[in-house]
């Protein structure tokens, strides 16, 4: 059982020191090995299956030639944030289900594991940036937000000889990257890293601290920019809909994530013994396990449809049952008990009643000191105005194009693929080929 | 189980693996250990006149493929650098020790008749099986006009050799070099000259890798890398070709066959033997792996022998020979064609492009609705090459089928669109 991070009285540790790796990178004799177990198929389903078409044989076959820096710059050419992708992507759902060992029932190639390798192979060595601009267009272009669509978003423009502003809401570049993600998939500080690596392309300037509001419209960006990229993700969260939801011990997730993140003292960190995490996709795993790893004596996941319903990956809940994380399933949460601060959550069974959700009026108690709510994020945010919504994400057209003309939009604001930093990074990259051809005639 | 015993030129073995003169046969420790490990016989690394030679450091090279398995291996050592009365005591103790085990000395020499003689006398005086030229060597002692300065001319395979028989009365083995044209030519002259067996093939001559930091070719001895001999599992189908060659030659089939040339698993033995081979000589797989693989060996050649039925080695030596023939003597009727088992593909697309780039443009290939991938041979178009089964990732996946057409054996020379008739 780990030490209670609340009780470890031992000088301050912050998240990039306390957690471990998820998975052992590859070395050397495992990377070749594992690089020679791909079958370098043609027309490969893995590449289809990755949002961002990364070419995955090539790169694989790059490692097997020990063309280490040629396979780096042919997974970033597609992808710019492929290190974050190694790191984060539900691969066990994307390329690694599409490999074909998966169809012979083998063991499918360790994509992920190989894709870092390839690009901290490449982050290790230094050295010029891999990709240069081409020659100067004369145009600027303001972006909101520099998490991953946006960041992908301005190193392509840049790529294409434009010049890029990104307008930053924190204080800090990268996103659910560097706010998001849990500590464990983003050892050693690699958002951060990342982005200074993606920087060096040049041409492109961050402004932090500015979120879209009254000081700063899109008017004001249209007026000052040749084009306006909106990569400012999905800023709320929904909540439970119960009395209680505002006492003390009840927040979100994604804050309790980032303040694991962003602390310099994980003994800061609110943890109480009994946590109770709310919510069936990865910001719930990563919650929990990250709960668990520092010390919590029980913490219980609770979703209230079953476990193939799940927005995380069969690995992920496994992940955190390996951890200790307790999973109740087919539980929808009731009602929030407490004074000052909560103290229990009641939940009442469910069962699908001819593909509808009903609860069957049995109920039960979990105690707990933090409730943490990770039933989804939406879209939120002023300055978007004049914006068409739908289903709750900015309407876009076939490139790009929100609404307003010139103010493009991609990421988890609009309705791509699924919410993942790679489909993000996807949009961001097609948005900036066609802003670039918009530009062209505008 | 099968009986693994052999014979050749008259030398009894309790099994057909030996070492070859290497350095995994240098001295008494390393020669006591392969016989704990259960080779049957070692031919000890090649003796030469006094003063021994000295040898460079940096020594071998690799040729890997891309799982870092060593595919070729080259080496520009020389004979034994050791006293010849070292080396000789050595082999005496241990034909004492081993009364089981086989000891061939191996030998060169300038040459010289007086040489040759006295060099082969001394080392029968130790009591070894018999004595095998080495005239193969293609790096080094062919500067010094002995290895394949000698192997590389026929009248000089056949002098050196009879010089031997006439000095001693043990059987001789002289042992070729590929750095040839014709193989023929050498294993006629060292029949001619009365080996009675002839052992093949040495190491061909390679330049293994170049070190592109250095601008040299490895293995480099301070800045600078020569030419080396070259084995391990890529020449040994330079080693079947020729052992092939010899053993279906009317003028030197029935000669004893000492078969050497990237022999690392039973199979590979079990494809010299069905050529003709009567035993078998091995270097670089014990140099990779270490003496135990012969346990595999002997098992693995054991199992395949009594799957088979056969009880001796000899119930299958050179059941493969007269399947070997020349090209003009295949039948130009049979046609086989491809056939992609659809429930073991893999959809890897391997065949398609393969076939679809650098062949026929015979294997179709087709995505269906939800991304189910097909691929199908084309029949009118496939012209049966194999390269879509050898490329195959999935064993068995791809079949070579062969159509019935109740079409005649016919051979080139026989073909009516021969435009040379019976001749060509």
């Amino acid at each position: 059982m780990a030490h209670h991070i609340n009780k470890t009285g031992c000088a301050k540790i912050s998240a990039a020191q306390f957690f471990d790796d998820l998975h052992r990178p590859l070395d050397g004799l495992m990377a070749v090995k594992e690089a020679d177990h791909c079958l370098y198929c043609y027309d490969a389903p893995c590449i289809q299956a990755c949002p961002t078409s990364i070419d995955i044989p090539t790169f694989i076959h790059q490692i097997r030639t020990g063309n280490m820096s040629g396979a780096a710059r042919t997974i970033l050419s597609e992808n710019i944030m492929g290190g974050t992708c190694a790191r984060a992507c539900p691969t066990e759902v994307l390329c690694e289900q599409a490999c074909v060992h998966h169809e012979g029932g083998n063991k499918t190639v360790e994509i992920g594991l190989l894709q870092r390798h390839a690009i901290d192979h490449l982050m290790a060595a230094g050295g010029s940036h891999p990709f240069s601009r081409a020659a100067d267009t004369g145009r600027h272009i303001a972006v909101v937000g520099a998490g991953p669509a946006g960041l992908s978003f301005a190193h392509r423009a840049a790529m294409l000889g434009h010049k890029v502003s990104i307008y930053e809401a924190k204080s800090k570049p990268g996103g659910l990257n560097e706010y998001g993600l849990a500590a464990y998939k983003m050892v050693n500080d690699f958002a951060a890293r990342e982005v200074e690596f993606l920087l060096g392309i040049g041409g492109i300037e961050i402004y932090y601290d500015k979120a879209l509001d009254s000081s700063l419209t899109l008017d004001n960006l249209q007026a000052q920019h040749d084009a306006v990229f909106i990569g400012i993700g999905l800023g709320g969260t929904n909540g439970l809909g119960l009395d209680g939801e505002d006492l003390g011990g009840v927040m979100d997730a994604i804050d309790f994530i980032e303040d694991i993140r962003q602390t310099g003292d994980l003994s800061a960190i609110r943890l109480g013994e009994d946590i109770i995490v709310i919510g069936g996709g990865n910001t719930a795993i990563d919650a929990a396990v990250q709960a668990k790893k520092l010390g919590a004596q029980n913490v219980t996941l609770a979703y209230r449809r079953g476990e193939e319903q799940m927005g995380a990956t069969a690995f992920e809940v496994d992940l955190a049952r390996q951890n200790g994380v307790m999973v109740r399933l087919w539980s929808k949460p009731m009602a929030v008990q407490g004074n000052a601060a909560v103290t229990s959550m009641t939940f009442e069974h469910t069962v699908l009643k001819g593909g509808k959700l009903t609860g069957t009026g049995e109920t039960y108690d979990i105690a707990c000191d933090l409730a943490l709510k990770a039933i989804g994020q939406k879209l939120e945010g002023d300055g978007l105005d004049g914006l068409t919504i739908n289903d709750g994400k900015l309407k876009v057209s076939e490139t790009c194009e929100t609404s307003i003309k010139g103010v493009f939009a991609g990421g988890d604001c609009v309705r791509s693929g699924e919410d993942l930093t790679v489909q993000a990074v996807e949009d961001g990259k097609q948005a900036a080929i066609a802003v670039d051809a918009w530009l062209k005639n505008n | 189980m099968a009986d693994l015993r052999c014979t050749i030129a008259g030398i009894d073995s309790i099994n057909p693996f030996w070492l070859a003169s290497a350095p995994p046969t240098d001295k008494y420790a390393n020669v006591v250990r392969a016989f704990e490990a259960g080779w049957a016989g070692v031919v000890w690394k090649t003796l030469g006149e006094d003063p021994p030679v000295i040898n460079v450091s940096s020594r071998y090279g690799g040729h890997f493929g891309s799982n870092r398995s060593v595919i070729g291996f080259n080496n520009i050592e020389l004979i034994s650098d050791r006293p010849l009365e070292v080396n000789l005591r050595e082999i005496e103790q241990i034909r004492r020790e081993w009364p089981d085990r086989v000891i061939i000395g191996s030998m060169m020499a300038r040459v010289d008749e007086q040489a040759w003689k006295e060099l082969a006398i001394k080392i029968a005086a130790s009591g070894v099986h018999g004595i095998e030229l080495n005239l193969g060597c293609p790096h080094g002692m062919c500067e010094r006009d002995m290895g394949s300065a000698i192997g590389q001319v026929p009248e000089m395979i056949e002098q050196t050799t009879r010089w031997v028989r006439e000095a001693v009365d043990i059987p001789v083995f002289t042992k070729l070099t590929p750095n040839i044209t014709d193989i023929l030519w050498s294993a006629q002259a060292a029949k001619a000259g009365g080996a009675h067996a002839i052992s093949l093939i040495n190491t061909v001559n390679s330049v293994i890798s170049v070190d592109l930091d250095a601008m040299a070719p490895n293995p480099i001895v301070d800045g600078k890398g020569s030419h080396g001999g070259y084995c391990g599992s890529a020449v040994k189908p330079i080693a079947l070709h020729m052992v092939a060659e010899i053993a279906r030659s009317p003028e030197t089939q029935g000669v004893d066959i000492s078969a050497i040339g990237g022999i690392e698993s039973w199979r590979d033995a079990a494809e010299f033997i069905s050529l003709g081979a009567n035993a078998l000589q091995v270097c670089t797989a014990a140099m990779l792996y270490g003496f135990r693989i012969v346990d595999d060996m002997i098992d693995g050649l054991s199992s395949f022998m009594d799957s088979k039925g056969y009880r001796t080695i000899d119930d299958f030596r050179g059941l493969a020979i007269k399947n070997t023939v020349n090209w003009n003597e295949l039948n130009m009727n049979f046609d086989t064609k491809a056939f992609i088992d659809q429930e073991a593909c893999i959809e890897c697309g391997r065949c398609h492009i393969a076939c679809e780039d650098t062949a026929h443009q015979a294997i179709a290939f087709e995505v269906a609705e939800g991304g189910k991938r097909t691929f199908t041979v084309v029949d009118e178009d496939c012209v049966g090459c194999n390269l879509c089964a050898i490329i195959c990732p999935v064993p068995d996946c791809i079949e070579m089928r062969p159509v019935k057409n109740d079409l005649p054996y016919l051979t080139w020379p026989e073909h009516p669109k021969n435009p040379l008739g019976d001749t060509k």
